[in-house]
């Protein structure tokens, strides 16, 4: 436990001026896209939408994370739960972020247009579900219920940072179950709403998981790179080892594989059933410049990072597991763009200043609430009782 | 029984004392040596100075060559030697024959691990001279820790790898015939 001793934390006053900071270039950014979106409201939501989704993702993959590790009750995460905790704990400010997309409901979902509904047999019947007061009351509700785990998981947590209360562990063991129920329930339905009824006459009963599947992998991602930037200023030295990186490597690759197990399942069997009402979501992805994303998405999402990242070598590597990170990362924010962006523009890829703008504004904003957020605990769970097993942390 | 002995085996009382006279042995200059424990050692392989497993090439290399089997049979099979159409899909429809080149994929990596494996073992084998042990076969898998030279070594020395292993802590040593 002599690492522990060593075990510096970052100063309260630099944290408070990166989350000024970041802020103050989220908001510009935000600021500048709001002022352009006001000539040309429909882009904007659109691109919006995209960064939302991903950083909405970040988190959540967070939250599955801390969930996880409580149900296997696994001890060589310990010593980077903590900066995952940080990560969900920030899900509130999503309580804001989502005010865009609900002032912009009607650019960007077809189905809140009375006129279109009247017309459309499909959409009638779908009224039920997608009508606004409910769309509504739903967003409320997954929101609630995100903040309540991710808080509750923190607040806890970081509790037994000062007593070391062993019941602490075991409360949050027993809590994870409901908990990763109900974030497997609220994750599907908020990607069938936010994402999914951008289409409203398509339909696919795996969207969920493909948007947990990304979100999950992209969590990795953010463990190894949040952990790498922390070590590069001094911080978790010795700590994290490259026995930890191995295994959030491995993590990351075994679910860049899952998304791709999903990503075909979903294609596959739409592809053999031949179904036109269904067929024509990938139509709209497989012509013109989008076809191009498509591929790209295939080998850049599953081929290339299979290959790259499957050496035990480049895992335990210190500049090779980053650029893995990274480059899935960038993959993962093009999945997403690639689910969003073809109803806005059918004919190709419209790359504007709004995705760069929206992009760079929600990530100022996500860096400043982590940054935030960390002010006010240690870096490690330090009293956890695992902590011993996961500081000694090897793999055979 | 062969005339010569074949290895020497010292047995050892803790897993430490195993674990320091592995990492001597290996320091000595020793490559043909072998550690028994009842449970695995953390860090033995290290201590005995083990190179990596050469299994996940073996694994690597089917699990290729059994997705490309995979996928050239059916799109040979489906696509030139018996062209069928399918749910009016055409001759050569990669996607219908994802799930069977993955499948086979699997099987060939699998199985080269299992049998890559107890090929680089030397697996499987009746008997080994270390059996000839009465120490090797009441302790090795109960409480004796053991560490077994072969003859083979390059460095071995019926008198200086005896003294060795004596001077490591051995609890005996024994020179043990085919």
């Amino acid at each position: 436990m002599n690492l522990l001793k060593s075990l510096k934390l970052p100063a309260d006053e630099s944290l408070k001026n990166i989350a000024l900071g970041a802020a103050v270039f989220g908001l510009a950014f935000i600021l500048l896209a709001i002022s352009m979106g006001i000539f040309n409201p429909k882009p904007f939501f659109a691109s919006y939408l995209v960064s939302f989704m991903f950083f909405l993702s970040l988190v959540l993959g967070c939250t599955f994370f801390v969930l996880i590790q409580f149900i296997t009750r696994s001890g060589w995460s310990v010593v980077v739960r903590r900066l995952a905790e940080y990560v969900m704990a920030i899900i509130p400010i999503f309580f804001v972020l989502i005010i865009p997309i609900l002032l912009g409901v009607g650019h960007l979902f077809h189905w809140t247009h009375g006129d279109v509904v009247a017309h459309d047999v499909l959409l009638k019947g779908k009224v039920p579900y997608l009508n606004i007061p409910f769309f509504l009351t739903r967003a409320a509700i997954y929101l609630i219920v995100w903040t309540f785990i991710s808080r509750w998981y923190f607040k806890t947590s970081v509790e037994q940072d000062k007593s070391g209360d062993h019941e602490l562990t075991r409360k949050m063991q027993w809590w994870s179950g409901p908990s990763l129920m109900l974030m497997a329930m609220t994750i599907s339905f908020a990607a069938i709403d936010w994402m999914m009824s951008l289409d409203p006459h398509w339909f696919s009963t795996i969207f969920g998981v493909y948007y947990f599947s990304g979100s999950f992998m992209a969590c990795f991602a953010v463990l190894i790179l949040f952990a790498k930037l922390l070590q590069r200023s001094g911080y978790l030295l010795k700590i994290v080892s490259p026995e930890h990186f191995h295994d959030l490597g491995k993590l990351l690759f075994g679910f860049m594989v899952f998304w791709t197990y999903i990503a075909f399942s979903q294609y596959f069997l739409i592809w053999y059933a031949n179904i036109p009402e269904e067929t024509i979501w990938y139509m709209h992805r497989m012509e013109g410049s989008w076809d191009l994303v498509t591929k790209l998405l295939a080998f850049g999402h599953f081929v290339v990072p299979f290959f790259f990242l499957m050496p035990r070598t480049i895992k335990r590597h210190p500049v090779g597991l980053i650029v893995g990170a990274i480059w899935l990362m960038a993959v993962h924010f093009m999945d997403l763009y690639w689910l969003i962006m073809p109803v806005f523009y059918p004919h190709g890829i419209h790359v504007s200043l709004f995705d760069v703008a929206t992009f760079l504004g929600l990530g100022g904003l996500f860096v400043a609430s982590v940054a935030w957020v960390m002010r006010k605990s240690a870096i490690v769970p330090v009293k956890d009782p695992r902590l011993s097993e996961s500081l000694r942390f090897e793999n055979m | 029984m062969g005339k010569n002995p074949v290895c020497v085996l010292a047995q050892f009382k803790t897993t430490k004392a195993l674990y320091h006279a592995c990492e001597r042995v290996r320091d000595e200059g020793y490559v043909k040596f072998d550690a028994h424990s009842p449970f695995p050692i953390h860090g033995l392989d290290r201590a005995m100075g083990l190179k990596p497993s050469k299994v996940p090439w073996i694994v690597l290399i089917l699990g290729l060559l059994g997705a490309a089997g995979g996928m050239g049979m059916q799109l040979w099979m489906n696509g030139v030697d018996y062209p069928m159409i399918f749910s009016a899909k055409p001759y050569f429809s990669w996607q219908a024959y994802v799930p069977i080149t993955f499948e086979l994929g699997v099987l060939f990596g699998s199985a080269g691990a299992v049998f890559g494996m107890l090929g680089l073992n030397q697996l499987p084998r009746l008997n080994h001279p270390v059996f000839n042990s009465k120490a090797f076969s009441t302790h090795a898998a109960d409480d004796g820790f053991f560490l077994s030279i072969e003859t083979k070594d390059a460095n071995y020395d019926e008198v200086r790898t005896s003294k060795l292993l004596e001077g490591l802590g051995a609890l005996q040593v024994e020179h043990l015939k085919e």
